[in-house]
């Protein structure tokens, strides 16, 4: 027994409790917290520090280390090559970059790669030079491409140990509570975002809008935060969010978009409350026009719609054909401002979205998915990572999470871009296994995976210009002449993870 | 039956455009070497469409050349040059009269002739763009066995006539009825003059009624987008095409039972009508409605 | 046929090829190619080349490509209207 700071008698210990330990003082045992009432100046916690370098180095970020990033702010983001200046200019070498993804902006990236900041890249995809010089060979330790569900399961289960998370963000108070739809930086959903902050060691969030706390409805919550960093500007807001994601006038891909609403329409997963997902650009985002056209004439409605949400999207729930959106990435200024203010619009973030090892994820309830491809084989398999010439510029993205959850994927693409044919005998790379791809909708024609004997039985004597898939490779041949194969070297740059953790494919360097 | 619903332009010298023209699955594809190419570039064109009609596959489109007329440096050459790369037809511009056509057919069968090739394997076409061409329609029409139909090109002619395109086209509503009653006494195709308000979907779905309410077979068109709304309005109803089978079933029962005259629907079945609805059941088919196989044998 | 001035013909279209017949620096034929597809197809477009120029009776001559993905028929065509242009000839035989 003995007496507490406040004079009252404790006992040291009661059989089936746990070692007691007395009162000490009201801020003795907290010492984040104010120490000191009266001060009206003195934040309870100080995480905001002035500059990018000073988060760095109170983190403690080390040699060897492993960073994250997000890719919300797409083509507009500044974060990833503004962090990097200021680690590099630190002398922190040989850490492992775990962006998201890194889209056209990142060719900045090279110097840190050459000069050894960077030796390690988890990805979801690469493009432009960056692409072109890790297809040549530049990295001594290949890169390794996941999918989007599949990066949140590596770092929920901690094969990512994100050592330091820099989140750009377009507005977070003090204490870090942190929203992707306010401010001019808006980019809508932080879906990639929130994984990282839950389970990163550190976190710093980078957002060019201090607002006042606290900054509600936040995405992410203050408590995954340890500092913020106030800079001009997180990102181009032109090219973070463009006004409205426009539908392409190629007449092309609007035919392949008619085509494959014409598919769907007549599929047997076209019933009233269905669900949706579709592309953000060309002919798989222009499907949309064309199933709208549908569901008015047979007066059918989705229950609910997944993405990658466009303006599109947010269109058809206007008008009454979707009722809610899960999105985990805002396409453009409409869905930015459908999600701040609609309730039927709902962020969510990569785990929910596609996490195969979780608790049930949002892909194993989606009935259609369109999806884009550079290549298909005669097996269905989809490379949506390298081009028809061996260089990485794609991504892996959602493909693969969606393609298998789905009830029914389809596939669209131009069976022949330029003189090359998107239907190949084996794909240069393979991102999505063909077990999962249903059907593939071309200009000239579609191809039903046999592997789905209902589909065809479904479709058969149905007035749509079906072929099989080989049909669709000759005749792309016979228009095109038939290639000469890729050369490539025998060093390893890339690894493809599927979305389990395991390897389903390698990308080779480029001969040359 | 031949359908022409729709003729799809292509400019000849857009090597993108010509290859893949037949994607779109308008009834007929236009390779054109007039209007849009520019003068230096004929010789280029020429060639281009030459070599895509020898070489690849339209897959059963219907291929349509304009060539230039005779009264350029160009239309001789054109004329050589497509005979020997075989499309369906040879559309001739700006047709004023009979011998236009006789003149264009004269240059084509010397050189089907000297190339050893089959006489008549080209069929013509002759666009109407001027009031003198519209006078004299029913001889453009009957000038040759090859000439399969005319078109109207309103553009020039509303130039020749001083006045300017409407919306609701009254300057050029004797044309069209001009030229749609001159195909139709010369027993060939016609067809409506371009609508090239890309934007408007509106105003060229009404105009496209239109048309067929005259009694076009079909439409010039400038762009894919055009041409589902095309084929769209000349689609039969379901109400139509019952109407048809009903009288084709009347034909049918009344052949078993050897009965002279029958009514359907209350109206006699004169041949007149067994033709339109056989028009109709055809129609129907060829827009990919379902017919179910019973009905077709009568 | 002879070679006596520059001719070109085609554009930088996708799906078309740029292509420009001059008079030879040395005898012979001697062929640039530039190709988005030159990997894939570079072999094949030189081979369509060479054999128009021998339909052609073309011997000596510089031929450059700017190819932006055109089939074999575009090659033959674009080559044969820069030839011509480049001949200076204008009755071109149309039976094959």
């Amino acid at each position: 027994m003995s007496e507490n700071a406040i004079g009252r008698e404790i006992p040291d210990s009661i059989p089936g409790c746990e070692k007691l330990k007395p009162f000490q003082g009201a801020f003795a045992n907290t010492p984040l917290v104010r120490q000191e009432k009266g001060n009206r100046n003195l934040p309870r916690l100080n995480k905001l520090l002035d500059t990018v370098e000073q988060a760095v180095l109170k983190t403690g970020l080390k040699d060897g280390m492993t960073i994250s990033f997000h890719h919300h702010f797409r083509n507009g983001d500044k974060v990833v090559n503004m962090v990097m200046d200021v680690i590099a200019n630190l002398g922190i070498k040989n850490l492992t970059l775990a962006s998201s993804s890194l889209t056209t902006v990142h060719d900045e990236l090279l110097p840190h790669i050459k000069n050894g900041v960077i030796s390690r890249i988890i990805t979801s995809g690469l493009r432009s030079k960056l692409g072109e010089h890790i297809s040549a060979g530049i990295m001594d330790v290949p890169v390794l491409f996941h999918s989007h569900g599949g990066r949140a399961r590596a770092v929920e289960t901690g094969q990512i140990k994100i050592d330091v998370a820099f989140l750009g963000v377009p507005s977070s108070d003090v204490y870090g509570n942190a929203n992707g739809f306010t401010g001019t930086s808006a980019c809508g959903s932080l879906g990639y975002a929130i994984v990282d902050a839950k389970h990163a060691s550190r976190v710093v969030l980078i957002t060019d809008n201090l607002v006042e706390y606290p900054n509600t409805p936040f995405s992410i919550d203050q408590d995954l935060v340890d500092h913020i960093v106030v800079v001009d500007s997180v990102g181009d807001s032109s090219r973070i969010a463009t006004g409205a994601t426009r539908l392409t006038s190629n007449p092309k891909d609007l035919l392949i978009a008619q085509n494959a609403a014409d598919v769907i329409a007549y599929s047997p997963y076209f019933e009233d409350g269905f669900s949706l997902q579709t592309g953000s650009g060309g002919a798989s985002l222009a499907t949309t026009r064309y199933l709208s056209d549908y569901m008015r004439r047979r007066g059918l409605t989705c229950s609910w719609a997944l993405g990658g949400i466009t303006s599109q999207i947010v269109k058809m729930h206007q008008e009454g054909l979707i009722k809610r959106m899960l999105d985990v990435q805002s396409f453009d200024l409409d869905a930015v401002n459908s999600i701040a203010v609609n309730p039927m619009h709902t962020e969510i973030d990569a785990s929910y979205y596609a996490n195969p090892l979780n608790k049930g994820c949002a892909v194993n309830k989606l009935n259609v998915v369109v999806l884009s491809a550079l290549e298909i084989d005669t097996n269905f398999n989809v490379n949506v990572l390298t081009g028809s010439d061996g260089i990485i510029m794609g991504a892996s993205g959602g493909h693969s999470d969606t393609a298998v959850g789905s009830g029914l994927s389809v596939v669209v693409a131009p069976l022949i871009r330029g003189r090359i044919s998107s239907v190949v005998d084996r794909v240069l790379t393979v991102v999505t296994p063909g077990e999962s791809v249903d059907i593939l909708v071309t200009d000239r024609g579609i191809a039903i995976n046999p592997r789905r004997k209902d589909l065809v039985d479904y479709f058969h004597g149905s007035k749509l210009p079906l072929y099989t898939i080989q049909e669709l490779k000759e005749r792309a041949e016979r228009v095109a002449g038939t290639p000469e194969p890729i050369k490539f070297g025998d060093r390893i740059v890339g690894l493809v993870e599927y979305r389990d953790g395991t390897i389903i494919d390698v990308i080779r360097n480029i001969a040359d | 039956m031949k359908l022409r619903r729709t003729m799809l332009y292509v400019p000849g010298g857009n090597a993108a455009m010509v290859k893949d023209a037949h994607i779109y699955r308008s009834d007929a594809i236009m390779f054109d070497l007039e209007d849009s190419i520019a003068v230096n570039e004929k010789d280029s064109a020429r060639l281009l469409v030459f070599h895509a009609l020898r070489t690849l596959n339209y897959e059963g489109t219907e291929t349509v050349v304009r060539i230039n007329g005779l009264d350029s440096p160009y239309g001789r050459d054109d004329i050589k040059a497509m005979v020997n790369a075989g499309p369906d037809i040879i559309r001739l511009p700006k047709t004023e009269t009979a011998q236009d056509i006789q003149d264009v057919e004269e240059l084509i069968r010397q050189e089907e002739k000297a190339a050893g090739l089959e006489e008549g394997s080209i069929a013509l076409m002759a666009a109407v763009e001027s009031p003198l061409g519209i006078l004299n329609a029913y001889q453009i029409a009957t000038a040759s066995s090859r000439l399969i139909g005319i078109a109207f090109g309103a553009e020039d002619y509303v130039t020749n006539m001083k006045t300017s395109r409407s919306r609701a086209g009254s300057e050029i509503f004797y044309a069209r009825s001009a030229l749609v009653t001159a195909a139709r006494a010369a027993g060939i195709y016609a067809l409506d003059t371009v609508f090239s308000d890309l934007n408007d979907e509106e105003g060229f779905v009404e105009e496209v009624r239109m048309a067929k309410q005259l009694g076009f077979d079909g439409k010039s068109i400038i762009s894919p987008r055009q041409i589902r709304p095309v084929h769209d309005v000349f689609a039969p109803t379901e109400a139509e095409v019952e109407a048809a089978l009903r009288v084709m079933r009347g034909i049918a029962e009344a052949k078993k039972r050897n009965m002279g005259v029958i009514t359907v629907d209350g109206k006699m079945v004169d041949k007149p009508m067994v033709d339109r609805a056989e028009r109709i059941i055809e129609m129907a088919k060829a827009s990919g409605q379902r017919i179910p196989e019973e009905e077709l044998h009568v | 046929m002879k070679i006596t001035k520059k001719g070109i013909a085609g554009t930088l279209e996708s799906s078309d090829v740029l292509v420009t017949v001059s008079p030879p620096v040395e005898p012979g034929v001697t062929i640039e190619l530039e190709s988005i597809v030159k990997k894939q197809f570079g072999n094949r477009i030189i081979a369509v080349v060479n054999e128009v120029l021998e339909g052609l009776g073309i011997k000596d001559v510089h031929v450059s490509l700017q190819d932006k993905g055109a089939l074999d028929c575009t090659v033959r065509a674009r080559l044969e209207a820069a030839a011509y242009r480049a001949a200076g000839i204008s009755q071109l035989q149309w039976r094959r």
